[in-house]
Formats: structure tokens, C-alpha cells, sequence
């Protein structure tokens, strides 16, 4: 069991590190097909990342540690996190670390580093990205700590496996209001954190509305390689979260390598379905103006509000 | 057991020691003499404080010592708390002190009547949670204000602005005392005794009316002290122009005095009281973590920027001890333990990465003459050490793992989230929206702390005193390692402090929730498990980091780092002039808060005298003004004058006149006695 609980975590972090280029070309090329181009294929992130890291490594002038430390902490993060969060097993080692509340804070330190080597390399896009990346990630937050909140009512608990065992075992809280206004709320808000459509436009290079973009500008070679990995990797991780909190069904309970297995081949499944999904919505959708992002995040914050106050007088009444 | 007197009775020494030798000594030997007795002080507090946290008590009386009532005093683990973090605090200021005012000269704080003054200071800072009665409570407190407000002054010579918070925070703080001594004086009065024991064996006969009133004059009083908005108006004024190291006991130490007093009051003397004293204190508390926090995230004075982060932090203190109260009046008393701990432990970590950020703040302050964000940057470079130290406590304020912040803000939310088992609409309520609020003000928290490390520190110097900037002399760097070892200790081992906050909690009449335990943090309730191991947490994120960086090298062919431009959109090197500076790195926020801050702005165009057309200057303005200082204070104040404006036609300059009013007075009090008794 302990073998299969090792495997389980192993397999996650493979799983997100390695899945997530394939997941970012599988939504582009959905979106290049919708839009009647051709695309690149879904491997083309990987050989991008093969590109850069053969490249020779870039320090721009007048950069510091805080600016080359950044990548490798926003990855660092993200590997953590995706050993935390059930995947493919709720059984694990390391499941009863696994707490809502510091997944988001890991996350949140991620954006944090990247956001400080925005503003490390002293350029005006640089602050101009990081200055709006603080700004979303602060809105975003009581969203997500609501909808946290909201979650870990009809469990007891923030563990996050408790939450998905408590789920399968009764899908009954899925369906309740509580549950689908709180899985509105979070979508939106990793959504913001993911710095998609319409928050961020992770395309674009017209300056004046880049969020994401805008800080990173001065990365180049293996540096550019991880942060875009990284990145990456976040989409995966938070898709993959939504879909353990909110379709919870196929992940292992028990240590067994045929539920393991399986595990695995749902989770690749939903990833790529709720790819399909985002990179589908985004070709009909517009990024709204960055000052009309506050009523967005208002918005989802008033969805987890309600979320916790309908799960408390549901399951008060109950 | 006799540790606790024995410590507390060399703190008064050498305090004592400490003031005589800064009103005797010259300026060379002065800085060094009373820095080494201050931190003596320091010590003995600190030792005094452990004893009790780990399970000693003392307690005393001295008749003689005070006219009347004599002095009393006592010592609990709840006490001892607190001294223990003022006594450690002033240790680390103390040696930092030395090498600060060494370099300042004989003014300021290196002054006779400022080097006198700081060990009474860092004295009082201890004794104060000692006092077991209301007159041996107020005399320290009021010492401890009136040395405060002399160390505020201290730079008076140099700017005017010092002379200006110095009166806001003398009037501010006499307020306090006045609602202070009401509070007790009616509390004392319905108990028939001013001893704590006196006022805890008797507060049952009270009414619940006078119960309320009492409550509500000393957590005005304490809020204040505090820093709680919107009794908050002294604090960034007086932190910011005090001298480094008085801004930092100030904020590390005093303002937790004003916790200590509330829970003091609250739970042990009050014994708890009714949902709405405590729902009034949640009210307080969101307020404070909010607004503090937004104006931190407007200020571009670094010190100022920090002393509205105090504010902030004292209001996520105050929601626990409200939450605390709340499920302790509900009935649900492990949570209600389990929030009290949260809230303690927060004012351990606040104290912690508090102090080590503004002696920071005080060795670039020392280095550059700089407090405007604007013109600092690139400062990591000429002063690595104490950049690094300053990202440590940063790590700390914005709350994210692995710092400490991180460990009482998630008991904090973990005793909000599992709080819903309490019973009651008014909990359903308020508790998710103190989660809301809490990690709002978590979230600006961290655009804080990026726009204070990121824009100060990182990026290239914005002015010649940046770029000119030296790194801060040993001592001062030693003790910002201390402080910084305090927090990293903290963060990593919070299960060092589980005993002795179990004990803490202990003693206001809550039992030990055993919440903090065995070198990882767990949350062990009836029916409810949360576990976090901050240790782990940091232990995996340096695996994680060290993979990441090890690993894509194996990949890609080794080669040498090269240096190369900025991106420069092909219009040559960008100037330090175009990065970003505070206040464009808050204007997204100032935008989205717009309503709240409401922003001055103001456009003076003055054309050339010829024609309307041709612009000769443009004079641009910006401000966000403290709004509740605006709608709240200045009326105030005006009306006061109004009123002192008036009074002045009563005032003829005749003495017949004014001895009418003498004997006007006395018969209409005679007849108030002759009717009312």
C-alpha cells in the first residue's frame, strides 16, 4: 500500500510536469481547428521547451537573484503542490499535509516570485505586469478562500482528500447548491490565477494588455523554458483540481494499482475534456478591460458568498 | 520559582542603571552603555516571561510603593506571554540601537533625555502585563506612554512633522487613558475592590448594563492603543517619524500592550461577556485588517507603509480574540481556545517580522536618508545583507508558506471555518465574512510587500542617495539576524511556543486546545483534524527548487550565463526613470478601491502670459488622504475649535466677571447637592 501510496504522488507530479505542454497544445490546436487553422499539434509546446532549454542562459542587465530565482520557485510550487492535491489517489503519504489553505497559499507564492521579477528587471513593462498581477491575485483571493470555506462545511475538514472521500462517497453534496455555486466560484477564479480569457489573454503581445505576459518579457533561453512550464503546469494543476473537487469519481480511495491505473486514465480524460471546454469558450470570448476584471471577481466573490451561506442553512436544516 | 522576581528585579536595576548612566555619561560612552543595560532589560523580561510560559506563577504586593493602594502585582503565563515577546523584541532593538544612534550624533537618539528615556521605555514594556491592580496598571501604562511619546520627539530638531505626531499621539493616547481609567474607575467602583483579584471575584455582581459599558470604554481605550481603525490616527504618524528603533518597540511591543489589556479585561477580569461585545470586536478588527492594509498598499513612505501594516495585523489579532470571545459566549470553548491561540500566536509572529522590517526600514532610512519608496530601488545590491533580512520579514507579513505570518494566519482561519458548528444567524453571518475580509486583506497584503521588497529594493536605484547607499554597520546587522532567526524559528518549529500558548490560553479561563503540537501545527478538535507541518512544507518546497534548478541543466548543454540588454523596444536603454514606481504600482488597486480611498487629484495648468494656448507648467498633485481621518477626526476638531472660538466671548478679561462665574458654579453645585441627595 505504501508502495502504491509512493507511486500515487510520484505519479502526480510526472503527470502535471509532463502532461501540462501536452495539455496547452491540445487546447491551442482545439482553438487553431475552431478558428479553421491548421495548429501547430499538440507537441509543439514540448519542442518549444526543448528550444529554449538548449539556448544559452540570459541575465539582463541589471537583474538580480530575485529575478533568476524566480522560475525554478514558480515551478518549485507548483511540483509541491501537485504532490498535495489528490489527483490520482486520495490515499497517499502525504495526504494529510494535503490542506486547501496552503495549496492556494503555495500557489500565491508563485505568483508572488514572478511578480517580484517583474519588477526586478527595472523595466516599465515589467512593473506594469506585476503591479496587475497583484492586483487580480488579491481580488482573487477571497474568492477562493470562500469558496474554500464553502467546501469544507458538508466535510468538516480542509484536507483536501477528506473532501474528495466525503464527495464520492456522497454525491449528494455535489449537486447541492452550495456545491455548483461554489464550483462557479472557484472556476472563475482559476480562471484569474491562470491569467485566461477574459482576465489575461496568455497570446498576446500587444503590451498595454498583457498581464502575464508583461512581467515575464525579459525571460529568455532555459529561464524563459521553466516559466512557461510553469505556467503551464498551473493550468493543469488547477483544472485538475476543479475537477477532483467537482467530478471526484475514478480517483483511488484505496491502495490498489488497478484503481491507481485507472485513476490515471480518468484524470487524462477530464484534463483533456475541460481543455477542450476552456479552449472552446475562449475562442467565443473576449478579455474584458483590466478595470472591469474587479466587477468579474466581485461577481464570483458573491457566488462563494452564497455558497457559504446556502451550505450552511442546507445543511443546518439537514 | 524565584526566577521570576529574581529576573524582573534586574530588569528594574538595570533600567534604572540604564537612565542614570544616559542622563550622566557622554555621547561616546553613552550609546554603547545604555544599550548594553537596555538589552539587559530586555533579557530579564524575557527570562521572567519564559518562566511563566512555562508554568511558573508570582505574585506580590508592595504597599509602600505606590500612594493609597499600594502596588500589586502578578505574573501568569498569559502575562508572561507578552513579556517574554517585549523582552525579546527589546533584547534585538536594544544591540540594533547601538549602531544606529552611533552614526546619528548627539541629537536625536543619541540625546541625553532620549538615552534616559529608552530604558524606562523598554522597562515599562515588560512590566506592564506584571500589574495586578488599576493603579499599578495605569501608572505603568501612563509611564509607558509619556516615554514613548519622549522617544517619538526625539528627532524633533530635524523635521516638523515629529513635533506634529508627537501631538497626535500625546492627545490620542491621554484620551485613551481617560476612557482607561472611566472604564476601571466604574468597574472598581460596582466591585468594591481595584486588585485584579478583586475585580474577577466580583465581576459576577455586576449588572450586565455596567458590564457592557466597562467593556466598551476599555476596548476603546485598548483599541486605540492598538492601532485599531478608527482610533488609528496617531499610529502612522507617530511610527514613521519616531527614530528606527522607537518604531520598531512601538510596533513589535506597544501596540500588542493594547491585545493584552483586551483579553486581560475581556476574558479574565470580565469573565466573557455577550455576543455583541465580541461581534463589536470582530466589527473593529475586519475594519482595521482592511483599511490598513489598503492604505499601506497607497503609501510610498516605507515606515508609514509599515505602520499601516501594524494596523492591519492588529486587526486579524482582534478578530480572533473576537472569534474567541463569540464561541466562548455560544458555549463551544475549545474553539473558543483554539481561536484565542490564533490570535496570540499572530501577535508573536507580528512582533517578530514586525520588528526585524522596520529596523530595515531603519538601516536604509540610515543608509540613504530615503523613507519615499519613489526614490529608493536597486539597494539590494550595495546592501545584500539587509535586503535578504527584509525579505525574510516580508516573507512573514504577506502570510504565504513558508513564512510565519502563514502559520497563526491558517489557525486563524481554521478556527473561523470549523466556527460554523456554533449555533446562531450572527455566526453564520460574521464568520464568513471575516474569512472574506482576512484573505482580502492577505491578498493586498502580498501587492504590499512585492511594491515595498520589489520597488525599494530590487530594480535600479531611482536617486543619487539610492545609488550612493552603504550596507548598515555589524551590530545593527547582527541584530536583524537575531529578529530574522526569531522568525524563521517561528515559522519552521511553531511547535516550540504549543506549551506555553496552551497555557496561555489557560489562564483567561479557556482550557488548552493543544492546538499548536510536537514540532508540526495541529488543529485537534472533536470531530474536526487539520494538520499542517510547516516544517515539511519548507522541507519539500527546497526539494521541489532544487530539482528545478538541477534538473533542466542536465538537459540543456551547459553554458556561461551571458549578459545582455533590457528590452528596449529599439528606443535605447530604458532610464530608472521609466520602471515602476510605489505609487504607479498601486494605482490598479487606488482604481478598484476608488471609492473607498476617494483620491485627490489636482491639475494646476498656468499658460504663458501671451497666450491661453501655450502651457508654460504643469503642476500635477496626488494624494490619498486618510479618509477616516477626513470624515471622522476633522470635524472633531472643528467643532472644537468652533467651540473654543465661542467660549472666548464668555471671557471678557473682567475679574468680577470671572468671579461670578466661580460663585455662579459653587451654587448651582450646592443646590445639585441640596436637591439630589
Amino acid at each position: 500500500m505504501n508502495a502504491v501510496g509512493y507511486t500515487a504522488v510520484a505519479g502526480q507530479i510526472v503527470a502535471v510536469t509532463a502532461g501540462a505542454p501536452l495539455l496547452t497544445g491540445w487546447m491551442r490546436q482545439v482553438r487553431a481547428r475552431l478558428e479553421g487553422r491548421a495548429g501547430a499539434g499538440v507537441l509543439q509546446p514540448w519542442r518549444d521547451a526543448r528550444k529554449l532549454l538548449r539556448k544559452e542562459p540570459i541575465t539582463p542587465a541589471g537583474t538580480g537573484p530575485a529575478f533568476r530565482a524566480a522560475p525554478a520557485l514558480l515551478v518549485a510550487t507548483t511540483v509541491v503542490t501537485a504532490a498535495l492535491v489528490p489527483l490520482l489517489s486520495t490515499d497517499t503519504p502525504v495526504s494529510g499535509h494535503a490542506d486547501l489553505i496552503v495549496v492556494v497559499s503555495l500557489i500565491a507564492l508563485g505568483t508572488l516570485a514572478l511578480a517580484l521579477a517583474g519588477l526586478d528587471t527595472g523595466t516599465a513593462f515589467g512593473g506594469m505586469g506585476a503591479s496587475r498581477e497583484m492586483t487580480v491575485a488579491a481580488l482573487v483571493e477571497p474568492t477562493i478562500l470562500l469558496s474554500v470555506f464553502a467546501l469544507s462545511i458538508p466535510a468538516g475538514t480542509t484536507n483536501i482528500p477528506a473532501i474528495v472521500t466525503g464527495a464520492v462517497d456522497e454525491p449528494a453534496r455535489l449537486a447541492s447548491p452550495a456545491g455548483l455555486l461554489a464550483v462557479a466560484a472557484l472556476a472563475v477564479a482559476v480562471l484569474a490565477e491562470t491569467g485566461r480569457i477574459p482576465v489575461d489573454n496568455p497570446s498576446t503581445h500587444l503590451e498595454l494588455t498583457m498581464i502575464h505576459e508583461a512581467m515575464v518579457l525579459e525571460y529568455a533561453g532555459p529561464d524563459l523554458a521553466l516559466v512557461e512550464l510553469g505556467a503551464q503546469m498551473r493550468l493543469t494543476l488547477l483544472l485538475g483540481l476543479l475537477s477532483s473537487l467537482f467530478v471526484p469519481w475514478g480517483i483511488a480511495t484505496t491502495g490498489s494499482w488497478a484503481a491507481l491505473a485507472v485513476a490515471l486514465v480518468l484524470l487524462a480524460a477530464k484534463l483533456v475534456l475541460l481543455g477542450a471546454v476552456l479552449a472552446a469558450a475562449e475562442v467565443f470570448w473576449a478579455k474584458v478591460r483590466l478595470f472591469r476584471v474587479p466587477e468579474l471577481l466581485a461577481g464570483s466573490f458573491l457566488l462563494a458568498l452564497l455558497a457559504v451561506t446556502a451550505s450552511y442553512f442546507l445543511t443546518g436544516a439537514s | 520559582m524565584s526566577l521570576i522576581p529574581a529576573a524582573l528585579a534586574t530588569a528594574t536595576a538595570l533600567a534604572g542603571a540604564g537612565a542614570l548612566a544616559g542622563c550622566a555619561l557622554p555621547y561616546r560612552q553613552r550609546v554603547p552603555v545604555v544599550g548594553v543595560l537596555t538589552a539587559g532589560v530586555g533579557a530579564g523580561g524575557c527570562t521572567a516571561g519564559a518562566a511563566a510560559l512555562s508554568g511558573s506563577r508570582w505574585s506580590a504586593a508592595f504597599p509602600g510603593l505606590l500612594p493609597l493602594a499600594g502596588a500589586h502585582v502578578a505574573v501568569d503565563a498569559l502575562a508572561g506571554l507578552f513579556m517574554a515577546v517585549a523582552g525579546a523584541v527589546v533584547v534585538a532593538v536594544a544591540v540594533y540601537g547601538i549602531g544606529y544612534a552611533a552614526g546619528h550624533g548627539a541629537h536625536g537618539l543619541g540625546s541625553h533625555s532620549a538615552q534616559a528615556v529608552l530604558p524606562l521605555f523598554a522597562l515599562t514594556l515588560v512590566l506592564v502585563p506584571v500589574a495586578a491592580s488599576v493603579s499599578t496598571f495605569l501608572a505603568l501604562w501612563e509611564v509607558m506612554a509619556l516615554a514613548s511619546l519622549l522617544l517619538v520627539l526625539a528627532e524633533h530638531r530635524e523635521r516638523v512633522s515629529v513635533r506634529q505626531a508627537g501631538i497626535w499621539y500625546a492627545v490620542m493616547t491621554h484620551l485613551g487613558l481617560v476612557l482607561l481609567l472611566a472604564g476601571f474607575a466604574l468597574f472598581a467602583a460596582q466591585t468594591g475592590g481595584e486588585t485584579f483579584a478583586a475585580l474577577r471575584a466580583g465581576a459576577h455582581t455586576v449588572s450586565p448594563a455596567v458590564r457592557g459599558l466597562v467593556f466598551v470604554l476599555v476596548m476603546l481605550a485598548f483599541a486605540s492603543k492598538a492601532g485599531a481603525v478608527p482610533l488609528h490616527a496617531w499610529l502612522p504618524r507617530a511610527h514613521p517619524e519616531a527614530p528606527s528603533p522607537v518604531s520598531a518597540l512601538m510596533s513589535a511591543a506597544m501596540v500588542n500592550l493594547g491585545i493584552y489589556g483586551l483579553v486581560r479585561t475581556g476574558f479574565d477580569l470580565l469573565g466573557g461577556g455577550p455576543a455583541w461585545w465580541w461581534l463589536g470586536l470582530i466589527a473593529v478588527g475586519g475594519a482595521s485588517a482592511v483599511y490598513g492594509i489598503l492604505q499601506a498598499a497607497m503609501a510610498s513612505d516605507l515606515k508609514r507603509l509599515l505602520a499601516y501594516s501594524t494596523s492591519e495585523n492588529i486587526g486579524l489579532v482582534l478578530i480572533g480574540v473576537g472569534a474567541s470571545g463569540l464561541f466562548a459566549a455560544y458555549g463551544n470553548r475549545p474553539l473558543a481556545a483554539l481561536a484565542l491561540a490564533a490570535a496570540l500566536l499572530h501577535v508573536v509572529n507580528h512582533a517578530a517580522f514586525k520588528a526585524l522590517l522596520f529596523c530595515a526600514a531603519g538601516a536604509v532610512l540610515r543608509a540613504t536618508g530615503l523613507r519615499d519608496l519613489d526614490r529608493m530601488g536597486g539597494l539590494r545590491a550595495p546592501m545584500p545583507v539587509t535586503a535578504g533580512l527584509f525579505a525574510l520579514g516580508a516573507l512573514g507579513a504577506v502570510a504565504l508558506p513558508p513564512g510565519n505570518g502563514f502559520v497563526s494566519e491558517w489557525l486563524l482561519l481554521q478556527s473561523l471555518i470549523h466556527g460554523l458548528a456554533v449555533p446562531g444567524v450572527a455566526v453564520a453571518v460574521v464568520l464568513p465574512l471575516s474569512v472574506a475580509l482576512i484573505a482580502l486583506s492577505a491578498g493586498i497584503a502580498a501587492a504590499v510587500f512585492v511594491k515595498a521588497l520589489g520597488v525599494g529594493f530590487f530594480a535600479r536605484p531611482r536617486s543619487t542617495q539610492a545609488a550612493a547607499a552603504k550596507e548598515a554597520p555589524r551590530l545593527m546587522l547582527a541584530a536583524m539576524a537575531l529578529l530574522g532567526a526569531g522568525c524563521a524559528a517561528l515559522a519552521l518549529v511553531p511547535g516550540l511556543l504549543g506549551d506555553g500558548l496552551d497555557r496561555a490560553v489557560d489562564a483567561v479561563g479557556l482550557p488548552g486546545s493543544g492546538a499548536v503540537s510536537d514540532g508540526g501545527l495541529k488543529v485537534r478538535l472533536t470531530d474536526v483534524s487539520a494538520t499542517l507541518s510547516p516544517l515539511w512544507v519548507a522541507a519539500a518546497l527546497t526539494t521541489a527548487l532544487a530539482l528545478a534548478v538541477g534538473l533542466p541543466r542536465l538537459y540543456g548543454r551547459r553554458r556561461r550565463r551571458v549578459n545582455a540588454r533590457l528590452w528596449d523596444c529599439g528606443g535605447g536603454a530604458p532610464t530608472p526613470r521609466m520602471a515602476y514606481t510605489a505609487t504607479s504600482f498601486a494605482e490598479p488597486l487606488q482604481r478598484v478601491f476608488d471609492d473607498v480611498l476617494a483620491p485627490e487629484q489636482d491639475v494646476d495648468v498656468t499658460p504663458v502670459r501671451e497666450s491661453a494656448y501655450l502651457v508654460e507648467r504643469v503642476r500635477f498633485q496626488h494624494r490619498v488622504p486618510d479618509r477616516i481621518e477626513h470624515r471622522l477626526y476633522e470635524p472633531v476638531l472643528r467643532s472644537l475649535a468652533g467651540a473654543g472660538q465661542a467660549a472666548r466671548r464668555l471671557a471678557g478679561g473682567s475679574v468680577h466677571l470671572y468671579l461670578g462665574y466661580g460663585f455662579a458654579g459653587l451654587v448651582v453645585l450646592l443646590l445639585i447637592l441640596a436637591v439630589g441627595w
